[in-house]
């Protein structure tokens, strides 16, 4: 009985191919944007775990000054007192190919957990000492088999863009000798060791760390793709529930005859249940592999923009992880499941005398209306209630959920009375008819149209984000480099050089002097500012007490940027506890956009008493502007500078340019993809439409409009949605922007953004939706241009 | 003459090649004049009815309606044909869905440019559609709606009613009643009626009929 029953119903398929892969697709693009999405994350968590267990980072405790790196003097000094350490020195080297994370370690001390290579072969060991590097594959295909004197070997367990080499080589190469960053403190320790405070007093003993920062740092940036992943998904289940809607409707005739014969509605739903299972299964395929290539095509974008952000390396590659197939599949069968849900619900309570014809929708959805208007109504009060009381990226993200899915389900409701309103305007017979017919197609519209809004409102509102970004970032870069040309020497001593070179041939010179440090909530950084007209009259303050400058110069007060401000709740008046025993009163906040990490000013007079031993390499030069370029072209005839470690404003401006807009890329793809699902989404259900439009469209034509003219009509119904869609859109694009702005990007980034209106951008954005919707609906209206008027009179006529 | 037919040919193509539905007919109506069309399923009797419509293109032959030859318009002036000069009123009713009573039956005379609000009104009364106005046809028994399609058909005065078993979805009574209806406002308007009926009871009362085999008047 199952086998002939399924075979009546796989009959439809075979009747309506088009219709079968539509379901395929929406479903196949729903997985593939949501499984890109999450190997893109799992990718780049699997490289920040590698990372924080570099060295056993996760389980060894850690000697580490608050005030600089460590005297390799120091570290004698502890071995000698019986205790168990090994010195890592860590440090980061610009070369043409980009930022590489240099690592020096001893291999004869470091503890088990902290072996990242073998080195247990004797001959191994000599060619480290003698100069052998290791690189993860990716950094050693770019580096090739030597750099900068160094045999350079592929180590596959190292973390993304590091390169592994001995303590004494490191030294060199960072140019930073008897110098250790940090000391990993054996697990097991000798008894008789003498006390830290005797032998070294000013370092301190940190616990093992089980997330590294950058995973933390960017917790926040993988949750906004999730959430993007996640509207994406959504989208494409429109377009499921569509054609399974659909499907339903048209095989309800079927379903009520098989039931009629004596088939039982668990049995049917079991059916349709299995059905729906097989489909989400092939298109769970199908959606993996698709998100595998998305995946693939966006990975190395975000990994510049992680880099660029939080200084996170993330390999560019991607890996194939079962785990994700799985994921993949998982979710393609619950996405199935979620869209057929109301299917199967209505099969279950489908009676035997149920009407043979597809139900009529109009009277179905004027119920269905209000119901969805109530959700609606209560979703967007959610979202407000949320809005005012919740607190967390959690909290934001689901109060945009809520704002979201209220708008989409409130917008038929809202077409609806705009329609009725038109056609309670309408003076003709053909607008009348075309307004109330247009308000008929709702139902079957409704849920492309709703994919469409929540499209538009996305593109609406991370492009306000973005461009009010754009606006703020970029004059904030002319306030911050408002220096000609910044410098850094390679060691002390060409420093001192340079200081002397450039004095004369300068109008100022601004050392910019700084040490990673920790501070309140995280590690961050600590830089001396000089006393000079530059920052007084350009840096970007958003708030500070009277005579700021004057405090910061005479070392009573510090500036703190806003994310520092904002996360720990500090502001000018407040003190904070810095390095070394400290207690700074803070008297200014400032903007530092693209920083994740806290970060202090104080004056250089002070900066060189609390932090002697900070590098003193990078300086800010002060001349007239037309006279860089020969003062770069003297600097590098004079110290054999490379380009690598001079760059003038313009140079830099255009980098940072360049991060920023790369760190949107991956958020405009995501945002055309769903674009473009949603015009998938109104096609398939145009085409679907179509078919059930004729004996609607039949009397018209047969009352005396021509078949050209009734195709016109329905792409100006077509446009008229689209366009009535785009209009709602806005308003709730202007809230997600807002809510970017205010709320999201100060969770996870913790800085606040001016917002600013691109009406130019909507109006473009309304075009484009109008464009697809005509697109879309130019088959299905060509079709109906072009449909013989023998098969517009099978409406009519039962025999010939 | 209201309407001529001479020579009238048509057939469709199946998968077996064309199939001939009609084979050379020849008829014609007067002003006024009734007309019942019978003959047996597949017979040409809805073919005939909806190419003197201008719904459909004959092979061969001349239809003549109100002066103007069908088969040789194009699709543009065969639609005026549909608005202007002809009424329709199907089996299936086929009223718009969207629409209320009052819009569907006014809407085929809006669309002509000769709605007459006076007439539309005697017509409502006349088919006992006043206190329906406001209802949509899923609201309306199958008599009211056949009832609303002959009004919307009517309400142009046109010059020839075309009904393609009018009746052939309501019960007897019913079907009496309405058919009544109609021959009272084609006599009031002097239209032509060509009726398609299985029903030799209702052919009956019609002042002529013709009887199709075999897609030829017999």
């Amino acid at each position: 009985m199952r086998r002939t029953a399924l075979w009546g119903m796989m009959a439809h398929w075979r009747r309506h191919p088009g219709q079968f892969l539509t379901l395929l697709l929406g479903l196949a693009l729903a997985t593939a944007l949501w499984s890109g999405v999450q190997a893109i994350n799992a990718e780049a968590r699997s490289s920040y775990a590698t990372a924080a267990a570099a060295l056993g980072q996760d389980e060894l405790n850690q000697l580490v000054d608050p005030s600089g790196p460590i005297p390799e003097a120091t570290y004698i000094a502890l071995r000698r007192a019986g205790w168990g350490v090994s010195p890592v020195l860590e440090g980061r080297i610009t070369r043409d190919l980009g930022v590489i994370r240099v690592l020096g370690v001893d291999p004869i001390t470091a503890p088990p957990q902290a072996q990242m290579v073998d080195l247990s072969a004797p001959e191994d060991l000599v060619a480290f000492f003698s100069g052998r590097a290791y690189a993860p594959p990716e950094l050693a295909a770019q580096l090739g088999p030597r750099f900068e004197g160094q045999e350079v070997r592929v180590a596959a367990t190292l973390p993304a863009g590091t390169l592994m080499m001995d303590l004494g080589q490191a030294q060199r190469v960072l140019d930073r000798p008897d110098q250790v960053s940090r000391l990993l403190v054996w697990s097991e320790q000798p008894l008789t060791r003498r006390p830290l405070s005797e032998i070294a007093p000013a370092l301190n003993e940190a616990a093992p760390e089980d997330r590294g920062d950058v995973a933390r740092l960017t917790d926040s940036f993988h949750l906004n793709l999730t959430a993007f992943g996640f509207l994406s998904f959504a989208v494409g289940l429109f377009i499921v529930h569509a054609a399974i809607g659909l499907a339903f409707e048209q095989r309800r005739p079927t379903f009520r005859t098989l039931r009629a014969l004596g088939v039982p509605a668990r049995t049917l739903v079991g059916l349709l249940a299995a059905e729906v299972l097989a489909l989400a299964l092939v298109a769970g395929v199908i959606g993996v592999a698709l998100g595998y290539a998305i995946a693939a095509a966006l990975l190395p974008d975000v990994a510049a923009t992680l880099q660029g952000l939080y200084g996170a390396s993330v390999d560019g590659a991607l890996s194939l992880r079962p785990s994700w197939w799985i994921a993949g599949l998982g979710i393609s069968v619950l996405g199935a499941i979620a869209a057929a849900a109301q299917s199967l619900w209505r099969l279950w309570h489908l009676p035997v005398l149920a009407p043979a014809q597809p139900r009529a929708w109009a009277r179905a959805s004027a119920r269905s209306m209000r119901v969805q208007g109530v959700i609606a109504a209560g979703m967007i009060a959610l979202g407000l209630v949320l809005l005012g009381a919740g607190q967390g990226l959690v909290a934001a993200f689901a109060m945009l959920a809520f704002l979201l899915l209220g708008a989409a389900l409130a917008l038929p409701v809202l077409l609806s009375g705009v329609l009725g309103l038109g056609a309670g305007m309408a003076r003709s017979a053909l607008g009348e008819w075309f307004w109330a017919d247009t308000r008929q197609q709702l139902p079957g519209l409704s849920l492309a149209l709703m994919a469409l809004l929540l499209a538009l409102s996305a593109n609406i509102g991370v492009g306000t984000m973005v461009g009010s970004f754009r606006l703020t970032f970029t004059g904030w870069l002319d306030q911050r480099l408002a220096s000609e040309l910044y410098v850094t020497a390679r060691s002390e001593a060409e420093a001192a050089e340079l200081r002397a070179f450039l004095a004369p041939r300068s109008t100022a010179l601004l050392p910019i002097w700084s040490v990673e440090a920790p501070l309140p909530g995280g590690p961050g950084e600590i830089f001396g500012v000089a006393d000079h007209a530059t920052y007084r009259d350009n840096w970007p303050l958003l708030t500070a007490l009277p005579e700021v400058w004057d405090r910061v110069a005479e070392g009573s007060g510090v500036l703190i940027n806003e994310q520092l401000s904002r996360r720990e709740g500090l502001s000018p008046g407040d003190s904070i506890a810095l390095p070394v025993a400290w207690e700074a009163e803070i008297v200014g906040v400032y903007s530092d956009y693209g920083n994740p990490q806290g970060q202090v000013m104080i004056g250089l007079s002070r900066f060189e008493s609390q932090f002697p031993r900070a590098a003193q390499l990078r300086y800010a030069v002060r001349l007239p502007p037309d006279e860089t370029e020969a003062v770069m072209t003297a600097l590098q005839r004079e110290f054999g500078l490379p380009a690598s470690t001079m760059i003038d404003q313009a140079t830099v401006k255009a980098i940072s340019l360049a991060v920023f807009e790369r760190t949107f890329t991956v958020t405009a793809a995501l945002n055309v993809l769903t674009l473009g699902v949603a015009a998938i989404a109104m096609l398939t259900s145009l085409l679907t439409l179509a078919r059930m439009r004729v004996p609607q469209l039949a009397p018209v034509w047969a009352l005396g409009l021509t078949r050209k003219r009734l195709a016109w009509l329905e792409l100006m119904r077509a446009a008229l949605l689209a366009a009535l869609t785009a209009v709602l859109a806005l308003p709730v694009g202007l809230v997600l922007a807002w809510a970017l702005l205010a709320v999201v990007n100060v969770e996870a980034f913790g800085w606040r953004l001016p917002m600013h209106l691109f009406p130019a951008d909507w109006l473009r954005l309304a075009l484009l939706a109008l464009a697809a919707a005509l697109l879309a609906s130019a088959w299905p209206v060509r079709r109906l241009a072009r449909t013989a008027p023998s098969d517009l009179l099978k409406v009519f006529a039962n025999e010939r | 003459m209201v309407l001529q037919l001479r020579g009238v040919t048509k057939s469709y193509a199946t998968t077996d090649g064309p199939l001939p539905v009609l084979r050379g007919v020849d008829l014609g109506l007067n002003a006024g004049e009734t007309l019942a069309l019978t003959g047996e399923s597949g017979s040409g009797k809805s073919t005939l009815l909806h190419l003197v419509g201008g719904l459909d293109a004959p092979d061969a032959g001349v239809i003549e309606v109100a002066g103007s030859d069908v088969a040789r318009m194009d699709d543009e002036a065969r639609a005026a044909l549909r608005r202007e000069t002809v009424g329709v009123v199907f089996q299936q009713f086929n009223l718009i869905p969207a629409l209320d009573v009052a819009a569907n039956l006014s809407f085929q005379a809006r669309l002509a440019g000769r709605h007459d609000p006076a007439w539309q009104d005697v017509l409502a009364d006349r088919l006992g559609l006043t206190p329906y106005l406001r209802r949509y046809p899923e609201q309306l028994s199958g008599g009211q709606q056949q009832r609303v399609a002959i009004g919307r058909a009517m309400a142009t005065r046109p010059a020839i009613l075309l009904a393609d078993e009018p009746t052939g979805n309501l019960d007897e009574s019913t079907a009496d009643a309405v058919l009544a209806l109609m021959l009272e406002l084609v006599d009031e308007t002097e239209a032509a009626l060509l009726m398609v009926t299985h029903s030799e009871r209702l052919a009956d009362r019609m002042a002529r009929r013709v009887h199709l085999r075999r897609g030829q008047a017999a």
